[in-house]
């Protein structure tokens, strides 16, 4: 391949996984932006959106609706496996977060590992220790720039991953909710004296990001062709130190830090032994938090807002 | 602007024996004050006398462990700040508080964030612009990049866009220059003129009561003194305390 | 039964429906129709008993009785409490010490991994628990400590008394070097640092072929032995005599334990103890005071790491094998639930939690598949009912159940 298609190719799979760890990442955080807890279990959500995805199309294949509509298929999939999802973090914010809002930062972050552990285990029970295969629904033909290759399935993911992220961004710019969710993360007691519910809005939050996540899941079960319990595991990692990267609690920031960890592992994927692509990606994020642990787009100084 | 029809002797905002802990802090100590409607009314006293637990006890940010508060005949002590704020009360707190990552604009759409009408709205944006042209200005620059007197008009600015029928006003003069302070004091008397009680609470003990129709003087938890404002400019105590006289 | 109690149930009932149905998923799976109605029907249970529990607490009747009982048991209950605690501990290591003479080899293996994973749990609560350090890669230095034995008794033929000290240092090394990025980070970066260099050092272990045969593991570690001087053939040697009995491995964790209970209850009380507890309150204050810091936090790394490498050795010793998937990250979370549920701080929570966690899956075989599930909600739900753990350390309950500043959150919530 020559080095114009080799970049050309590069740029496709690193637009590809960046999105996808970007929708992710705007899950983290948005979470931490608002109630500055690392949603551990947010792994979770991505895996269980992947497994409604997958439930959805095999109830749906069974009856042939599939083939006829298509694109309907599609919005169906997404739809439920996101709107499962928003359930389930609206759960978890009830249950597990909520009622240590005023606790330590320890008692939270275990909690948040306890919800974790709950849910991958509970997965991994209730859908089995192995992989589960995905309908090929997007199939494997595409076009070629040069001679590097994409498929239709990869441009409609990245597409769906941009119009989410926009639309994200254009709630929370715009909207009346959305700038209470902004006003919330930034000081709660003031938020409150304006007549803002802040439970809502962390209901809300906590709707809209696992529902994020649980997209992105439905995209790389369609992508990769399976989905597994544990697959959220190292999503989860990458897609924190995007979001780490890019400034916690800054949505741009998150978008930017997904594309720069897809780009980041895609080069060393070309380059370089890639067994070692995943020490790399923990290595940046240790090297980012100790560094510049407010990132990319974040303030300067992450400590003082307690 | 709005016309109050209330008899203005009746209080608008009653504390009765309200008692706040801050952990094992006792903050305050059976505090009871009466707010007439449609005046400015005040509280001074030193640093640390819990000046600011009292208002915040008022919207429920923090709980009052014994005691009633009445607001407009209601008992609002039990609830939560936003229903606070939705019975027609704003604050100014100390330290301004603005939201510092969104815009002048969107810090007084929060403001008005319980309100559906859109052209009050509006109105009342044109003349919160009218009383502080600074903030017109700067109303697409973040919160966080003004300065301290700007915040300050900002702050208050955004407790008017709720149309409240009382304000509470914490420390409005705290680190501004003289000039500012005199400013302010005189828009929150326009403000006061346009319908809205007033509940100041500051350090700077003369221009707090030179503006205010009652005032009361807190010292460690506790009511000292209260009476009219033009009283206690003269009383003794209060000079040697609090005007540095 | 109030209503606003009737309707929580209600809604929570469904939405847990809402949630639960959905994971029938497909036929071919064992998680069918049937079981999802169970597993909804346990739940429901569970809020039902709640609600049931909720009420007759509230009710007036049982607000007699229960006052009248409590008239009879205080004085029985003073008398209990007043026996030492020295009867309970000597119970206790009497129970411990005979245990491998009254069960089979079976058991006795899951006594040793009670065993180990007690003394990781104490290893661990020195940094969660006393210095307040949130580790999650915790079982890295455990890793450290089994690899380091593993290669040097296979390449070099070092014994398992000498790898000890060795280990030692070596983790306590692996420890500072964790511990340094973090000095400066709060509590969630602080875990999610250290979680990050758990799996680096697994990735590490699993790619680093040359060393550590990555994913095939080593195998073929000697035993410990014990030497002793002997007679052969008239002169006067040294005899090596290999502990390759399950009796004699538990027998030496089960000192290796008494070590780690004992060596931790002193740090607990001493000096450099109370230092953490310092720094675990109040970073800043502590370092105003003129508590050195960064030493005593790296300190904390050190300790730990090298408790865990000493039981890691051990276990590279007894199973003469290793692999880097017995150092997952999932095996971190066991050691932190261990801790937390026993009781961050308490040496005796922290013994129970360890029991709990490896014995009661092995008494309960047929539920062993739901045991991570079960300590992962139960690690939610101790932190919401009861974050000082099942048997809390003194100081902490007082910290936690303090009547803290009444905001509304605490009042008006639900």
């Amino acid at each position: 391949m020559d080095t114009q298609s080799f970049i050309i190719q590069q740029l496709i799979n690193a637009i590809f996984l960046g999105s996808i760890f970007a929708l992710i990442a705007l899950g983290y955080t948005m979470v931490y932006g608002i109630i500055e807890l690392i949603n551990f279990a947010h792994g979770e959500m991505f895996t269980a959106g992947a497994f409604i995805g997958v439930i959805v199309l095999a109830v749906l294949q069974k009856s042939g609706f599939v083939e006829a509509h298509f694109v309907i298929t599609l919005f169906i999939v997404f739809g439920m496996a996101m709107a499962y999802v928003a359930v389930l973090g609206v759960a978890i914010e009830h249950v597990a977060y909520k009622p240590l809002r005023n606790a330590s930062r320890l008692a939270a972050i275990l909690s948040a590992l306890g919800m974790s552990i709950f849910l991958s285990n509970g997965m991994m029970l209730s859908q089995g220790v192995s992989d589960r295969a995905y309908p090929p629904l997007l199939g494997m033909e595409g076009f070629s720039i040069f001679d590097a290759r994409i498929t239709y399935g990869q441009v409609f993911i990245i597409i769906l991953s941009f119009a989410l992220m926009l639309a994200l961004y254009s709630f929370v710019k715009r909207t009346k909710l959305g700038k209470a969710m902004r006003a919330t993360a930034q000081n709660k007691p003031m938020a409150r004296m304006c007549g803002i519910d802040i439970d809502r809005t962390i209901r809300v939050t906590f709707m809209i990001g696992p529902a994020l996540g649980a997209a992105a899941g439905v995209m790389v079960g369609m992508h990769y062709g399976s989905v597994r319990f544990d697959m959220g595991f190292i999503y989860m990692i990458k897609a924190f130190a995007a979001a780490i990267l890019g400034g916690i609690g800054s949505i741009p920031g998150a978008m930017l830090g997904g594309m720069i960890i897809g780009g980041v592992e895609v080069l060393w994927s070309a380059f370089l032994p890639s067994e070692w692509k995943d020490v790399t990606t923990f290595s940046v994020l240790i090297l980012v938090l100790y560094l510049r642990p407010a990132g990319i787009l974040g303030e300067s100084v992450a400590e003082t807002r307690v | 602007m709005r016309i109050k029809t209330m008899d203005s002797e009746h209080p608008i905002l009653e504390l009765r024996d309200v008692h706040t802990y801050y952990g094992n802090i006792h903050a305050l100590k059976g505090v009871s004050i009466s707010i007439p409607a449609e005046g400015i009314a005040c509280l001074i006293g030193a640093n640390g006398a819990g000046k600011s637990t009292t208002l915040l006890t008022i919207f429920g940010v923090q709980q009052a462990a014994k005691g009633e508060i009445v607001f407009n005949g209601e008992s609002i002590h039990h609830l939560r700040p936003e229903q606070v704020a939705a019975r027609g009360v704003a604050q100014t707190p100390e330290g301004r508080q603005i939201f510092p990552r969104m815009t002048t604009l969107e810090n007084l759409e929060m403001g008005a964030y319980l309100r559906n009408d859109k052209k009050g709205v509006a109105e009342d944006m044109e003349w919160v612009f009218s009383l502080f042209p600074v903030l017109k200005e700067r109303r697409n620059q973040l919160g966080g990049t003004l300065s301290g007197g700007e915040q300050q008009m900002l702050s208050m600015a955004r407790a008017l866009m709720s149309r409240p029928k009382l304000l509470l006003l914490d420390e409005p003069s705290l680190g501004l220059a003289p000039k500012l302070v005199k400013r302010i004091f005189e828009t929150i008397i326009k403000i006061n003129k346009s319908g809205t009680t007033i509940f100041l609470v500051e350090q700077n003990a003369r221009m707090a009561l030179s503006i205010s129709g009652i005032g009361y003087v807190m010292e460690i938890g506790r009511i000292v003194l209260s009476d009219k404002a033009a009283a206690l400019l003269q009383s003794e105590q209060v000079k040697k305390a609090y005007l540095g006289e | 039964m109030a209503r606003s109690d009737l309707k929580k149930f209600i809604v929570y009932s469904l939405f847990l429906g809402i949630l639960i149905l959905p994971m029938i998923g497909l036929p071919s799976t064992t998680f069918n129709a049937a079981k999802a109605l169970g597993v909804w029907g346990v739940f429901v249970g569970i809020l039902g008993l709640w609600l049931l529990g909720k009420t007759v607490r509230q009710s007036s009747s049982y607000q007699r009785s229960a006052s009248g009982l409590t008239s009879v048991f205080r004085p029985i209950s003073g008398r209990i409490s007043s026996i030492s605690n020295r009867y309970y501990i000597g119970i206790f290591l009497a129970a411990v010490v005979t245990y491998p003479l009254l069960t089979n080899n079976y058991m006795i293996d899951v006594g040793i991994t009670c065993l180990i994973y007690i003394v990781l749990g104490l290893g661990l609560n020195i940094v969660v628990g006393l210095a307040g350090l949130l580790d999650l890669g915790y079982i890295a230095f455990y890793a450290v400590g089994a690899y380091s034995y593993s290669i040097l008794n296979l390449n070099f033929g070092l014994s398992f008394w000498l790898c000890l000290p060795i280990g030692i240092v070596l983790g306590a090394i692996c420890g500072c070097i964790i511990g340094y990025p973090t000095l400066r980070m709060r509590g969630d970066y602080l875990a999610i640092v250290t979680m990050g260099f758990g799996e680096i050092i697994r990735l590490a272990l699993n790619n680093w072929d040359t060393l550590t045969k990555g994913p095939n593991g080593l195998l073929g570690m000697a035993k410990p032995a014990i030497m002793y001087p002997g007679f052969i053939d008239g002169g006067l040697t040294w005899i090596t005599y290999p502990l390759k009995s399950l009796h004699a491995l538990y027998y030496v964790i089960f000192i290796f334990g008494v070590l780690t209970v004992i060596g931790v209850h002193r740090l607990n009380n001493s000096r450099i103890g109370r230092a953490w507890v310092a720094i675990r309150e109040d970073e800043t204050a502590a370092e105003l005071s003129g508590v050195p810091t960064t030493w005593l936090k790296l300190l904390a790394y050190a300790m730990g790491a090298a408790f865990a490498s000493v039981v890691g050795a051990f276990f590279a010793a007894k199973l003469s094998y290793v692999n880097p998937n017995f150092f997952i990250f999932m095996e971190s979370c066991i050691v932190l639930c261990i801790v937390v549920l026993g009781g961050v701080g308490s040496i005796p929570g922290i013994i129970l939690g360890g029991i709990v966690i490896i014995a009661v899956p092995e008494v309960f075989r047929e539920f062993e598949s739901y045991r991570m599930l079960a300590f992962g909600l139960a690690m939610a739900t101790m932190m919401v009912l009861r974050p000082e753990g099942l048997i809390p350390a003194s100081r902490r309950k007082r910290e936690l159940h303090q009547t803290n500043q009444k905001t509304h959150e605490d009042k008006n919530d639900g």
